[in-house]
C-alpha cells in the first residue's frame, strides 16, 4: 500500500482538532483558495503556503507517515496544536490528489521532514531507549520504596475515614457535602496515591445524586476498601492481582507483556477534558488475535493528546501489555503506516456481553465497564432512557445515562433507523455506552463520541 | 440491567444497605461483632456482594422495538458531497470567535442553495447526518422546507422519537403521524370532524394540496358551525389553487357575519378576473376614470365614488378610511385595486397598457391611481401591467421616491419571468448604483445571469473608487457571495489588490475592499467546487459549474441597451 492509499476522511482529520473552535478555523482553510505550493509526497509529507492576514503566507507541513499520529509543523504563532493550518491541510489533502499534487518538497519542508527521519531512524535503532534507564538504581529503588510508604500511610487514614463514615451511616454524607471529599482526596494526592485521589472525589458526588444514592455510595466505599486492604496486603496477592492494585492505586506502570503484532483496528478514539489533563483512550481491535487493547495518551490542558488514531484505520504494528487485569497497552514498532479499512470486528449478542463483563471482575473487581462488540442490535426508547435491544429474543442493554444525553445518540437512532447495527462500546454496571456503530449496509463506521 | 442473581440471599444486601445508611453504631450489620470492627465487616461484606452483583448483571427486558423508518429509494449522496454536508453543518453560528468576517466564506449561508442543489438531483440524506440536519432546520425556519425535503423519510422518523424535532412533522404536509393520506377518507372526515385546530388546518392544507375541490367541498359542509376565527383560517387556505370553481364559495362568504371573513373572500374573488366580483368592481372602476379629450393631449380624468354603499361594502370595500386618508380616494383605491387590469384598455379608448401608464392624470390623482394599479397587477400577477408601471429601468424616476415604491417595484418584478427580472433590475443597477437595489435583487433568479452579475459587480468596483465602506455594501455583497454566477470568480481577481488610496477615501477602506473581494472570490469558488462534488464521484476540480435547474436561460436581448455588459476596468494603481 502506497501513502496515495491512507489518505483520511475528512472527519479523521477533524478529530485532530484541539477543540471547537480549531475544527471550525481549520475547515474553513480547508479549500484549495488560501494556499499555494502545496504538495504530498509519497512518504506521506504534506506541506503549503496559506495566506495568511499578514504578508507572508505561513508555512505549514505536517507528516502523516508516523504510525504515532501526524507531526505539524507551521510558522504561524498560534498556541494550539495542530493550528488550524495544519487542520486546513490535512482536509485539503484528503479532498483527493488534485489539491496537493505529488512532488518535491520545498527546501523549508525537506529540512524538518528530513530531521524528523533521522531521529526516528535513531529513534528505531535503538528501541530500548539506552540512556533513559535510571542512571541510579539505587536511589530509584529508596525513592519507591518511600512512596510506597507513603501511599500506605494515606491508605491507612482512608480506611479511618470510610470506617467513621460506616459507623455514623451514610445518611450523614448528605449532610457534610463535598469538601469533605475534597479534603479527603488532597490528602490522597499528598500520599501519591493518584488513583486513590480520584475515587475519592468521585465518591463526593455521589450522595444526594438522584434514587438509590447509598446503595452506590455503600458500593463504591466497599471497592475502595478493598483496593486499600488490596494495597495494605500486596504481598499476599497473586502478582497479576498485585499489578492490578499497584495500577489502580496509581502508581505508573510501563509495559513488561511481550511485543504482540497484529492488524490492529482503530474502533473508537475519545477524550476525556478535565481542566488540567485530557486523557484520550483509543480502543484498538486485533484482528488476528482478537483482542481488544486500550492506548492511554494525556495532553496538557489546551493541548490535544499527541497521539490520534481516527476511527476506520488499521494499523501493522506491535503493542506490549502493562501489567495487571486491564487491557492497556502502548504501542511498539509499527511496520507500515495506518491504511484506512473496511473490517469490521466480530459482535456478540447482550447476554455475551454482560457473561464478558462478569469475567472481567473475576480479574479485576474495580472494573467498571469492559469493551465489547454488539451484533445485531436495535436502539430502542423505553421511557426517557434507552436501550440496545437484541434482534432475535427479548433481550435488552440499557444505554447509561450519560449516553443518552450526548449527541451521538442521535447518530446511532439515525443510522439504525429501526433496522439492526452494530455497535462497539463499553459494557458495565452502568449500562452500555456506545462509541461507534457500522450500518447492517456496507457502510462506514459512524463516531458516536 | 437488573435482576442480580438471587443467591445466597436477596436479603442480605439490603441488610447491608440499611446497616450503612443508619450507622453501625446504631445497627450491627448482619454476620459481624458489634464495636470497633464492624465497619471494616460491613465494607468486606459489601465488597464481596458488590462484585457478586455487578458479576451476575444480566441483559433486561426489551421493550418494544421502534418501527423501522421507511426506505429512501433515493441514491446515496457522493462522498465528496457527504463530506461537504458534514462541513456545512458544522459551521454553526456561535461556534466561532465574533467579530469582523475575514476572507473566509460564510458556510452556513451556502446551505440553502447547496440544499436546493442536492435536492434537485434527488440525492439521499446519509443517515448519521440527519441529526445535525434537523439540528440547523431547528434553528432556521427558512431552511425547513429544503433541509426537509432532503433529510427524507427517515427524519420524520427521528423527528416521531425527539420533542426537538417535532416542527419537521408540523412541517411537512402530510408528515405527521395523524394527517391521512388521500386515500383514508374516512379518518380525513373523522379528523376534520373531531381534530384539533391545528390539526383541521394542516388537514385541509394538505387536501387542498392535492384535491382543491374536496377540500372545497369539505369546508363548505361544516362551514356554519365553524368559529369566525376559524372560518377565516381555513377560507385563507384556499389561496393555494384558487379557481374559478370557488367562486360560488366565495361568493357566499361575501355575506358572512365577520368583516375579515368577508374581506378576504372579496380578495380571493379579485384575484380571478373572470368572477361575478371583478365584473362588478370593473363597472364601478371603470366609472370613475376617463379619457379626457378636450386639453391638448389626451389626459386621464378621476372621479372618485361619493359614496361607498351597501353593495361596494358586500364586495369587500372597507368603508372606513384609516387616519389622515380622504374617504373618497381610499375607497378609489380599493375598487381599481380589484378590478380586473383587462377593463382599462377597453375602457380608455384600445390602448395598451403601456399607453395608459403613460398618459397624464388630472388633479394629483396619478399617485393614486398608479398605485392602485401596482397592487391589482401584483394580485391578479399581470406580467404586461407590470412592464408598463415598472417603466425604463434607467428612467431617472426609477431612482427616486416616485409613485412606485421599492418594495412595489420588487412585487411587480415577481410577476415578471425570471429572465426579464434580471434583465431589468441590471438596468437599474447600472442606472441608479446599489444603494436601492438590495430589495430588488432578492426577487432575481439565483444564480444572477450575467449582465445582473456583471452590473453588480461593476457597481461595487464604482463604490469602491468612490472611497466608501464595503460594509455600506455588506446586505449586497452578502447577496452576492450566495447569488453570483461561480463563472465570475475569476473576473474579481483584478479587484483583489488593495489600490492606493486617493486623498478623499475613507481610512484603510482599499484593504477592506479587497478583503471582501477576496471573500467573495473564495466563496464563488467554493460554491462551484460544492456544484462539482454533487455533479461526480471522483475529484473535483472547481470547473464550470451549469446548473440547468436553476439557471434562467437568456434567450433574447431587450430593446433597450441598459442590460449589455460593462466592463470592469482595473482598479488605479493595482
Amino acid at each position: 500500500m502506497t501513502q496515495q492509499g491512507v489518505r483520511w476522511t475528512a472527519d479523521q482529520v477533524l478529530a485532530l482538532a484541539p477543540d471547537s473552535t480549531s475544527r471550525k478555523a481549520g475547515s474553513k482553510l480547508g479549500t484549495a483558495d488560501p494556499w499555494s505550493g502545496t504538495g504530498s509526497s509519497r512518504e506521506g509529507a504534506v506541506w503549503g503556503l496559506c495566506e495568511g492576514s499578514g504578508g507572508t503566507p505561513y508555512r505549514t507541513v505536517v507528516d502523516t507517515a508516523d504510525g504515532t499520529g501526524p507531526a505539524y509543523r507551521c510558522s504561524c504563532p498560534s498556541r494550539k496544536f495542530p493550528c488550524k493550518h495544519a487542520l486546513g491541510l490535512l482536509l485539503l489533502w484528503s479532498g483527493g490528489e488534485g489539491a496537493t499534487p505529488a512532488g518535491r518538497a520545498p527546501d523549508w519542508a525537506e529540512q524538518w521532514i528530513a530531521g524528523r527521519r533521522r531521529t526516528q531512524e535513531k529513534r528505531e535503532a535503538d528501541p530500548t531507549g539506552s540512556g533513559s534507564g535510571p542512571a541510579d538504581p539505587e536511589g530509584a529503588r529508596r525513592r519507591a520504596e518511600r512512596r510506597a510508604e507513603r501511599i500506605t500511610s494515606g491508605a491507612t487514614e482512608l480506611e479511618e475515614r470510610l470506617a467513621d463514615l460506616l459507623r455514623s451511616g451514610l445518611a450523614t454524607a448528605e449532610q457534610s457535602g463535598y469538601t469533605l471529599w475534597e479534603e479527603t482526596a488532597a490528602r490522597m494526592v499528598d500520599a501519591q496515591a493518584p488513583g486513590l485521589a480520584s475515587r475519592v472525589r468521585e465518591l463526593g458526588a455521589i450522595p444526594g445524586s438522584g434514587p438509590s444514592w447509598p446503595v452506590r455510595l455503600l458500593e463504591e466505599c466497599a471497592l475502595l476498601h478493598l483496593l486499600d486492604r488490596g494495597w495494605l496486603h500486596r504481598e499476599r496477592l497473586p502478582e497479576t492481582l498485585a499489578a492490578t492494585v499497584r495500577a489502580r492505586v496509581g502508581l505508573p506502570t510501563s509495559p513488561t507483556g511481550p511485543p504482540v503484532r497484529d492488524h490492529w483496528l482503530v474502533l473508537a478514539q475519545y477524550d476525556t477534558p478535565d481542566p488540567k489533563l485530557t486523557t484520550r483512550r483509543i480502543w484498538l481491535h486485533g484482528t488476528a488475535s482478537g483482542r481488544t487493547a486500550l492506548l492511554l495518551s494525556y495532553g496538557a490542558a489546551g493541548r490535544a493528546p499527541e497521539l490520534t488514531l481516527p476511527v476506520g484505520l488499521a494499523l501493522d504494528a506491535e503493542v506490549s501489555a502493562h501489567p495487571g487485569a486491564g487491557q492497556r497497552v502502548s504501542l511498539g514498532e509499527q511496520f507500515a503506516p495506518p491504511v484506512l479499512t473496511g473490517t469490521r470486528p466480530p459482535g456478540m449478542t447482550t447476554a455475551e456481553a454482560t457473561a464478558r463483563y462478569g469475567e472481567i471482575l473475576r480479574h479485576d473487581p474495580w472494573q467498571d465497564s469492559v469493551p465489547v462488540t454488539l451484533d445485531n442490535v436495535i436502539p430502542t426508547p423505553d421511557g426517557d432512557a434507552w436501550q440496545l435491544a437484541d434482534t432475535e429474543g427479548d433481550r435488552a442493554l440499557p444505554l447509561t445515562s450519560a449516553a443518552v444525553s450526548r449527541p451521538g445518540l442521535w447518530r446511532l437512532v439515525a443510522l439504525s433507523g429501526g433496522a439492526p447495527v452494530k455497535v462497539f462500546g463499553e459494557c458495565g454496571h452502568r449500562g452500555f455506552t456506545p462509541l461507534t456503530a457500522w450500518p447492517t449496509t456496507p457502510g462506514e463506521a459512524v463516531r458516536l463520541c | 440491567m437488573n435482576a442480580p442473581p438471587p443467591l445466597p440471599s436477596p436479603t442480605a444486601w439490603e441488610d447491608l444497605v440499611t446497616a450503612a445508611l443508619l450507622g453501625t453504631d446504631r445497627r450491627t450489620p448482619p454476620g459481624a461483632a458489634p464495636g470497633r470492627t464492624a465497619p471494616a465487616a460491613l465494607l468486606d461484606a459489601a465488597a464481596a456482594e458488590t462484585v457478586r452483583r455487578r458479576a451476575g448483571l444480566r441483559p433486561g427486558r426489551a421493550a418494544p422495538r421502534p418501527a423501522p423508518a421507511a426506505e429512501d429509494p433515493r441514491p446515496a449522496l457522493p462522498v465528496a458531497a457527504a463530506r461537504r454536508l458534514a462541513f456545512l453543518l458544522a459551521d454553526r453560528p456561535g461556534t466561532g470567535p465574533g467579530g469582523r468576517r475575514g476572507t473566509a466564506p460564510d458556510l452556513m449561508e451556502l446551505l440553502p442553495q447547496w440544499l436546493t442543489a442536492v435536492n434537485a438531483r434527488g440525492f439521499a440524506a446519509p443517515a448519521e447526518s440527519l441529526p445535525a440536519l434537523l439540528d440547523a432546520a431547528r434553528g432556521r425556519t427558512d431552511l425547513r422546507p429544503a433541509a426537509l425535503e432532503f433529510a427524507g423519510p427517515r427524519a420524520l422518523w427521528l423527528a416521531r422519537l425527539n420533542p426537538d424535532w417535532r416542527f419537521a412533522l408540523r412541517a411537512t404536509p402530510g408528515g405527521g403521524t395523524s394527517l391521512p393520506g388521500p386515500t383514508e377518507t374516512e379518518r380525513a372526515e373523522k379528523l376534520w370532524q373531531e381534530g384539533l385546530f391545528a390539526e383541521r388546518v394542516a388537514l385541509l392544507a394538505s387536501i387542498r394540496f392535492r384535491d382543491p375541490d374536496a377540500a372545497r367541498e369539505l369546508l363548505a359542509a361544516s362551514w356554519s358551525t365553524e368559529r369566525a376565527e376559524d372560518r377565516l383560517m381555513f377560507l385563507d387556505s384556499l389561496r393555494t389553487g384558487l379557481g374559478t370553481r370557488d367562486e360560488p364559495f366565495l361568493e357566499q362568504a361575501l355575506t358572512d357575519r365577520s368583516r375579515n371573513v368577508r374581506a378576504t373572500a372579496a380578495e380571493l374573488l379579485s384575484a380571478l378576473p373572470g368572477s361575478a366580483l371583478a365584473a362588478r368592481m370593473a363597472v364601478r372602476a371603470g366609472a370613475c376614470v376617463a379619457v379626457d379629450h378636450t386639453l391638448d393631449t389626451p389626459t386621464l380624468l378621476v372621479e372618485a365614488p361619493h359614496e361607498c354603499d351597501a353593495g361596494m361594502e358586500r364586495d369587500g370595500v372597507s368603508a372606513k378610511a384609516p387616519a389622515g386618508r380622504g374617504e373618497r380616494s381610499w375607497w378609489f383605491g380599493q375598487l381599481v385595486e380589484a378590478a380586473p387590469l383587462a377593463t382599462w384598455p377597453t375602457r380608455l379608448g384600445g390602448r395598451t397598457p403601456e399607453q395608459i401608464v403613460a398618459l397624464p392624470v388630472a388633479d394629483d390623482w396619478l399617485g393614486e391611481l398608479h398605485a392602485a394599479w401596482c397592487r391589482a397587477a401584483v394580485r391578479q400577477r399581470d406580467a404586461d401591467w407590470s412592464r408598463a408601471l415598472l417603466g425604463v429601468p434607467s428612467a431617472p424616476g426609477a431612482g427616486g421616491p416616485g409613485a412606485v415604491s421599492l418594495a412595489e417595484r420588487a412585487k411587480l418584478l415577481g410577476t415578471l419571468p425570471v429572465a426579464e427580472r434580471a434583465e431589468w433590475v441590471a438596468g437599474f443597477i447600472a442606472a441608479h448604483g446599489l444603494s436601492e437595489a438590495f430589495q430588488l435583487l432578492g426577487v432575481c433568479p439565483v444564480p444572477w445571469a450575467t449582465p445582473l452579475g456583471r452590473a453588480v459587480v461593476d457597481a461595487l468596483n464604482i463604490a469602491r473608487d468612490a472611497g466608501s465602506y464595503p460594509w455600506s455594501f455588506s446586505g449586497v455583497m452578502g447577496l452576492a457571495e450566495r447569488c453570483l454566477d461561480p463563472e465570475e470568480a475569476t473576473r474579481l481577481d483584478a479587484l483583489l489588490a488593495v489600490p492606493d488610496e486617493p486623498e478623499d477615501a475613507s481610512p484603510g477602506a482599499g484593504g477592506y475592499w479587497a478583503e471582501a473581494f477576496q471573500r467573495l472570490g473564495r466563496t464563488l469558488r467554493l460554491r462551484a467546487v460544492m456544484t462539482a462534488e454533487l455533479n461526480s464521484e471522483t475529484p473535483v476540480h472547481a470547473s464550470s459549474p451549469s446548473d440547468d435547474s436553476e439557471t434562467p436561460v437568456h434567450a433574447s436581448s431587450p430593446s433597450d441597451d441598459s442590460g449589455t455588459p460593462v466592463h470592469i476596468s482595473s482598479p488605479s494603481g493595482a
